[in-house]
């Protein structure tokens, strides 16, 4: 029963942080759902670890409890793929706004300048080429 | 201008203060009429201001990138400002301007040309781990360019319009992805690769490392980028 009670709650924490954070858009909604999802999951679970072991049966695990500790692994590695995916996804983006960023700076650069230069010598202004 | 032609060199710089100012003095007074853009990726000394003193058009990047950062946007310039044909040069000096005529003469002919250091020119040596590294390098994308490449891992290159097209969309900015990955997506893709053997100098400023230890990691690392551009689509 003392066991029921320490998971029990601790889905329930979960749940609160997840919902917390979704209702802050701290989070973004296609990872809040992910982990709701698991938690609609897990609560009943902590509440009844003994759900599983039909499963686990059919499977040859021993039981549920080892199913879910095998099943929550498999989980939490495919999370961490996704988000090392996300990542990089992400330092692709972060990469070509830096390059962009800077051949503007560049154009920027070279613009004012050219316009300093004009403003000092007016009548040169054909002198002045890109290519000078 | 060379040839008629609209040039431009792309020299990737990462705290080279000390040799930026020479290297860029030295290529404007052997090429006149020659654009230079030195890339500041991230910087944290004044590269760009010595870059600009001495003449040169300057990009700073925001952040370091790594050099395919600085490569692709030194592309994305050359071909967003229409130039013919652009070269890289490394900013610590050990790229010889005078050997670029020679890499650009057969730009007509070939997509990229790199100026190789051990092909008889030059007195350029490595020994162990290093040298398998690079040995296995080479036998593997002298056959899939259909040419000899003796030093695939050249920051010294001439790339013609077509190549110019490609590097401004597409240059990796991972490990080695700006020499070896390059080479096998260009090649693989039926872009017409060539070298030309040039004497190395040596750096104007830092040391290369020399250690056993990094050779092998240089070794191993080579080895999983090779193959990962093989696999790669």
């Amino acid at each position: 029963m003392k066991l029921t009670l320490v998971t029990g709650l601790t889905g329930l924490v979960l749940l609160a942080t997840i919902v917390e954070l979704l209702r802050r858009r701290q989070l973004r909604e296609k990872y809040g759902m992910l982990w709701l999802g698991l938690l609609f999951v897990v609560i009943p679970l902590s509440l009844f670890p003994r759900l599983l072991d039909g499963v686990a049966d059919l499977l040859g695990v021993a039981s549920g409890v080892s199913l879910v500790l095998f099943l929550g692994i498999v989980f939490l590695l495919l999370v961490c793929i996704h988000l090392s995916w996300e990542v990089s996804a992400l330092e692709e983006e972060t990469r070509t706004l830096a390059e962009e960023f800077a051949l503007l700076r560049a154009e920027v650069e070279a613009d004012r300048m050219e316009r300093a230069e004009w403003a000092r010598h007016p009548d040169r202004t054909e002198m002045v080429s890109r290519d000078g | 201008m060379v040839n008629g032609k609209r040039l431009l060199i792309i020299i990737p710089a990462l705290n080279e203060a000390a040799s930026i100012g020479d290297v860029v003095g030295e290529i404007r007074g052997e090429l006149p009429g020659v654009d230079v853009l030195v890339v500041d990726d991230g910087s944290t000394d004044h590269t760009a201001a010595v870059a600009a003193a001495a003449g040169a058009r300057v990009a700073r990047l925001p952040y370091n990138l790594g050099v395919g950062g600085a490569m692709r946007l030194g592309y994305r310039y050359a071909h967003d400002h229409d130039y013919d044909l652009a070269v890289q040069v490394d900013a610590d000096g050990q790229h010889d301007p005078r050997y670029v005529p020679k890499l650009v003469d057969l730009l007509d002919d070939y997509d990229l040309v790199i100026g190789a250091r051990f092909a008889g020119e030059g007195e350029y040596t490595v020994r162990g781990p290093r040298r398998w590294a690079m040995g296995m390098l080479s036998v593997v994308l002298s056959g899939l360019a259909g040419a000899t490449l003796t030093d695939t891992t050249s920051g010294f290159r001439a790339a013609n319009r077509r190549m110019i097209d490609m590097f401004a969309r597409w240059y990796p900015v991972e490990y080695l992805g700006d020499t070896v990955e390059t080479l096998v997506h260009a090649a693989r893709r039926g872009y017409r690769i060539q070298q030309v053997p040039v004497a190395m100098r040596r750096r104007m400023a830092g040391t290369p490392s020399h250690s056993p230890a990094k050779a092998m990691i240089y070794l191993g690392r080579a080895l999983a980028v090779l193959t990962l551009a093989l696999i790669r689509r």
